[in-house]
């Protein structure tokens, strides 16, 4: 079993070392969420994989938080509204220092504390209960205002996946966070183009979707979402826009970047067998 | 002690709901309010003025409602959301669950105007079926008060309650069933007037019309105890089985849906702790338009239709 696990990084290091610790962490974060979705037999590793990248920068680089102190009031928040990508949260949690990583070995097991999908009360560091979609963006809108009520500078962010926004409620925060110009509220779109069956845009289409972003009054950009110098540059250069909450369409590949499971649609919850994940990690060395 | 229900002066439950939200802002700076677009209809247009950056106003949006509540529950605020209960339940049911009940969230959720209480408008704004999805869900107190008094304290104990409570908050002109030092407890009933032949478990709007048939009982000779059961989850099984056990029949009325609200929670205790003969009193199904008071009397949500209800139950009773 590989157990070695990134840490949080220096950031008084170069900017170069930061970023090769960024891609180190983020490969030893797959590197152990590939067995723990085959142990448990359950999973689903194609959204882990195109979101490993965003969670590991945010984690590792970005993200104001304190491991020994999960509650600290004045911290940054961050909302994994693609609840079932739980895989890779756990993974990085526990690479940051959240729960002892030993715990992993428990994902989804009988009365595991790690759930399918995250439960804030059993797992520090989890902010929000996610699973059922379109949850995670009004959670982060009532966190974002929270802040503002406080004056805080603390930051929210939160990510959801594509499909996700067919839910209707995404709406009703996007239309809210653009009304209040919550400009300490990040969104990211793991836009892999993908849900569980098929492509978004043969299913219910999202695009344009950064026309409709910004018709709600949010900042928009579009972001290479396996591409750590540029997501590092932009998390550190937000808002997008001032005065208006940023929406980040971090364009990503299913199954990233395993070359049998890259972009392949069955990969949304299929579970590896011992031989795939130990070619999936050959490709990972 | 015996309490009749003082008929001469009517209140709409709403008055007492934002006195106490203005008083719980005052004393408690973490207090903010939730609505959509129900400023006018939660009777919150003062609370606005004097605090225009707590009362967050989502629009017409009840899912996001609660999620925004959640969030501010995250940080550190203790939220009141307030809409009517017909579309905030409904719309916002699994918010509700998962949100505010599965993750433990300090958020306090004022169904306001529920029961038939939109009477002519219709069962698309009735709420008669609010409690029983609400029951289902696992980790959320809740609490139907029947005057005033009752939906100040409700209000307050919500407010130091660690987790979700629902308030139903009634709109609907009710008299004052309760003396000046009575103190609701989360999870307790309140005995008004006491009685051996029967037992009548009533809450909300349906207290004061219990204790009138009580009254119309009595002058037949029929002992009826009145019970108050303001919270209707966790239920106060204590006086349920002393009901049945001291006065073997019991009558359930309630502003609700006859399935899975007060009476189902009521029917389900007698069922396993001590079964006697019972009766559910609320409506059997979407009721018609007309007026809030024209439809309780219609189904018989009155004095008239408890005192029947109590005495075809009373030939059922158990020597």
């Amino acid at each position: 079993m590989i157990a070695t696990l990134p840490a949080r990084i220096d950031r008084s290091l170069p900017r170069a070392e930061q970023l090769r610790l960024i891609a180190e962490g983020a490969r030893l974060i797959r590197r152990r969420n590939l067995p723990l979705i085959e142990a448990a037999g359950l999973g689903h590793i194609g959204g882990d994989l195109s979101a490993t990248d965003i969670v590991a920068t945010l984690y590792l680089a970005v993200l104001d938080v304190d491991p020994s102190d999960p509650q600290r009031a004045e911290r940054d928040r961050f909302v994994m509204s693609k609840g079932h990508s739980s895989g890779v949260l756990y993974t990085t949690l526990a690479s940051c220092g959240f729960f002892d990583p030993a715990l992993l070995d428990t994902y989804m097991k009988p009365l595991s504390p790690l759930n399918g999908h995250p439960d804030r009360k059993k797992v520090p560091g989890v902010e929000a209960n996610t699973g059922p979609l379109g949850h995670g963006l009004p959670i982060a809108v009532g966190m974002a205002i929270a802040a503002t009520l406080d004056d805080s500078a603390r930051r929210t962010f939160c990510l959801t996946g594509d499909g996700e926004l067919q839910e209707g409620s995404n709406w009703e925060a996007l239309m809210v966070g653009g009304h209040r110009g919550l400009e300490r509220l990040t969104v990211i779109v793991d836009r892999n183009g993908l849900q569980q069956g098929a492509p978004t845009e043969e299913t219910s289409r999202l695009e344009p979707l950064g026309d409709k972003a910004r018709a709600f009054g949010w900042g928009v950009i579009d972001v290479d979402g396996h591409d750590h110098a540029a997501l590092l540059d932009l998390f550190e250069r937000l808002p997008i826009e001032p005065d208006r909450p940023s929406f980040v369409i971090a364009h990503t590949h299913k199954g990233n970047p395993i070359s049998f499971m890259h972009d392949r649609v069955e990969w949304h919850h299929r579970v590896p067998s011992a031989g795939q994940v130990d070619a999936a990690l050959r490709e990972l060395e | 002690m015996t309490a009749v229900a003082n008929e001469s002066t009517l209140y709409d439950c709403r008055d007492a709901f934002v006195a106490t939200l203005h008083a719980l802002a005052e004393e408690d700076e973490r207090v903010v309010v939730v609505c959509n677009d129900s400023v006018g209809s939660s009777k919150l247009g003062d609370f606005q003025e004097r605090f225009p950056e707590r009362l967050i106003n989502v629009g017409i949006a009840e899912q996001a409602m609660i999620g925004v509540a959640a969030g501010l529950a995250n940080g550190g605020r203790r939220p009141f959301v307030s809409g009517a209960s017909c579309f905030l339940t409904a719309r916002g049911l699994e918010q509700i669950k998962v949100d505010l009940a599965y993750s433990n969230a300090n958020v306090t959720v004022c169904g306001m105007s529920p029961g038939v209480a939109y009477g002519e408008l219709g069962p698309t704004h009735h709420s008669i079926e609010d409690i029983a999805w609400l029951r289902a869900i696992d980790n959320l107190v809740l609490i139907v008060p029947a005057d005033p008094l009752e939906t100040e304290q409700a209000l307050r104990a919500a407010a130091d309650y660690e987790g979700p409570v629902f308030v139903r908050v009634s709109r609907m002109g009710v008299p004052s069933v309760h003396p000046p030092d009575y103190r609701f407890e989360i999870g307790r009933a309140a005995r008004l007037r006491d009685g051996a032949d029967v037992t009548v478990i009533a809450n909300g709007t349906m207290v004061a019309r219990a204790l009138d048939a009580a009254a119309s009982l009595a002058a037949e000779g029929v002992a009826a105890r009145v019970l108050s059961m303001p919270t209707v989850k966790p239920i106060d099984l204590g006086e349920i089985v002393a009901a049945a056990e001291e006065t073997g029949a019991i009558v359930t009325v309630e502003e609700h849906s006859i399935h899975g609200g007060l009476g189902g929670a009521v029917a389900e205790a007698v069922v396993a702790e001590c079964p006697v003969p019972m009766r559910i009193l609320g409506f059997p199904g979407f009721a018609p338009t007309g007026s809030a008071p024209f439809l309780l009397d219609h189904f018989g949500l009155n004095r008239n239709g408890i005192h029947a209800a109590v005495l075809d139950l009373l030939e059922r009773k158990r020597p």
